[in-house]
């Protein structure tokens, strides 16, 4: 049985994309085997961060539909081993997606997969709700902002209500990933801290990535930016993944760099 | 940070904490709407028009409230009648 897990938000741009890239190729390092599907049915884009965007032959809802099979559709990794990716669909709308239809992939994915990681579009309609039905765990990606904020906790209610472990009277496990972080800013007073966003959405932290140029370079050349392991924000996706499997390790990349004495003096970066 | 900002009093709150008390306040209140059943609404505006066939009043002069505890949920009708 594979662990389904959804990278959900609520509010569009904030790193649900780049955020599943990563981990999903975090946990097919660590030796797991990881498909991670795309439910942004119209807008796909995962193809594009994984890198994989010119080898998409059959999507998610070819399969739903019987037009292929799993094996048609799913992607394999170039990089990395273990991982493979179902595109969406770029051409269909998002009632494509049906509840018997996500089922049947997903019990047949989890027959021969560890972990299904399910990136979700951004709102609250049919294709968000689609992707986040099923799971058994929740990241929820926010930003230090206040309209991330409020959206999540927004989408911590539907999953409180509305997915199958909910109806089951369970509960999904949920844990908010900090993204976008900016510790200067932070620090100045002009963002939301850490500490801040955890008493407001009161669930468990899996990790915080700090703001980085590494996140733009790493989808301008479609690799997920944790393989860039010289970078903060790959760094800081390696230790969520650790967190995910369980390893208990300190948050890092929360204090601003030390500035030097010539730079205290005259300001500026 | 620059040189001169030291000579800068910093008495107002800070940006962020702004936000967060404005969060903490939409959130709370949202948080409170998110276990009231699906027929509320509808049943806010059948009790404005049954109160609007004896007496004339706004939208907005009544409130609805739906307060549930452990055991038991109670529904406070608060309708403000003109003079």
């Amino acid at each position: 049985m594979a662990k389904i897990i959804v990278v959900t938000s609520g509010k569009g741009g904030v790193g649900k994309t780049t955020s599943s890239a990563a981990i999903s190729t975090g946990l097919a390092l660590n030796g797991f085997k990881t498909v991670v599907i795309d439910f942004d049915v119209g807008l796909r884009n995962l193809d594009l961060i994984m890198g994989c965007e010119r080898r998409v032959v059959y999507d998610f809802v070819n399969v739903i539909k019987q037009e292929a099979t799993l094996n048609q559709a799913l992607i394999k990794d170039k990089r990395t081993d273990n991982l493979y990716v179902l595109p969406a669909s770029q051409t269909r709308d998002k009632d494509a997606l049906t509840q018997e239809g996500v089922e049947a992939v997903l019990n047949e994915l989890s027959e021969s997969f560890d972990y299904i990681i399910c990136d979700s579009p951004a709102g609250i309609e049919k294709g968000a709700q689609m992707a986040l039905y099923f799971a058994d765990m929740a990241i929820v990606t926010t930003n230090p902002e206040v309209s991330s904020v409020r959206d999540s906790d927004r989408i911590l209610g539907i999953l409180q209500s509305k997915s199958r472990r909910a109806e089951r009277g369970e509960a999904v496990d949920e844990f908010l990933l900090l993204t976008r972080y900016n510790p200067s800013r932070v620090e100045a007073g002009e963002m939301l801290s850490v500490s801040d966003v955890e008493e407001i959405l009161a669930i468990p932290l899996l990790g915080v990535i700090p703001e980085s140029e590494a996140v733009l370079k790493a989808s301008n050349a479609g690799v997920p930016v944790i393989l860039d392991s010289d970078a903060d924000a790959g760094q800081a996706y390696d230790d969520a993944v650790q967190r995910l499997l369980g390893k208990e390790l300190e948050h890092r990349f929360l204090q601003a760099p030390k500035k030097g004495f010539f730079q205290r003096i005259l300001g500026g970066r | 940070m620059s040189f001169f900002d030291y000579f800068r009093s910093k008495k107002e709150p800070t940006s962020a904490a702004l936000a967060k008390e404005r969060l903490q306040i939409i959130v709370a209140h949202e948080r409170g709407k998110r276990n009231n059943p699906d027929y509320l609404p509808q049943m806010q505006q059948e009790i404005i028009d049954v109160i609007k066939k004896y007496v004339s009043i706004d939208q907005d002069q009544v409130s609805v409230q739906l307060d549930s505890n452990d055991d038991c949920s109670v529904l406070e009708v608060n309708v403000t009648l003109p003079d």
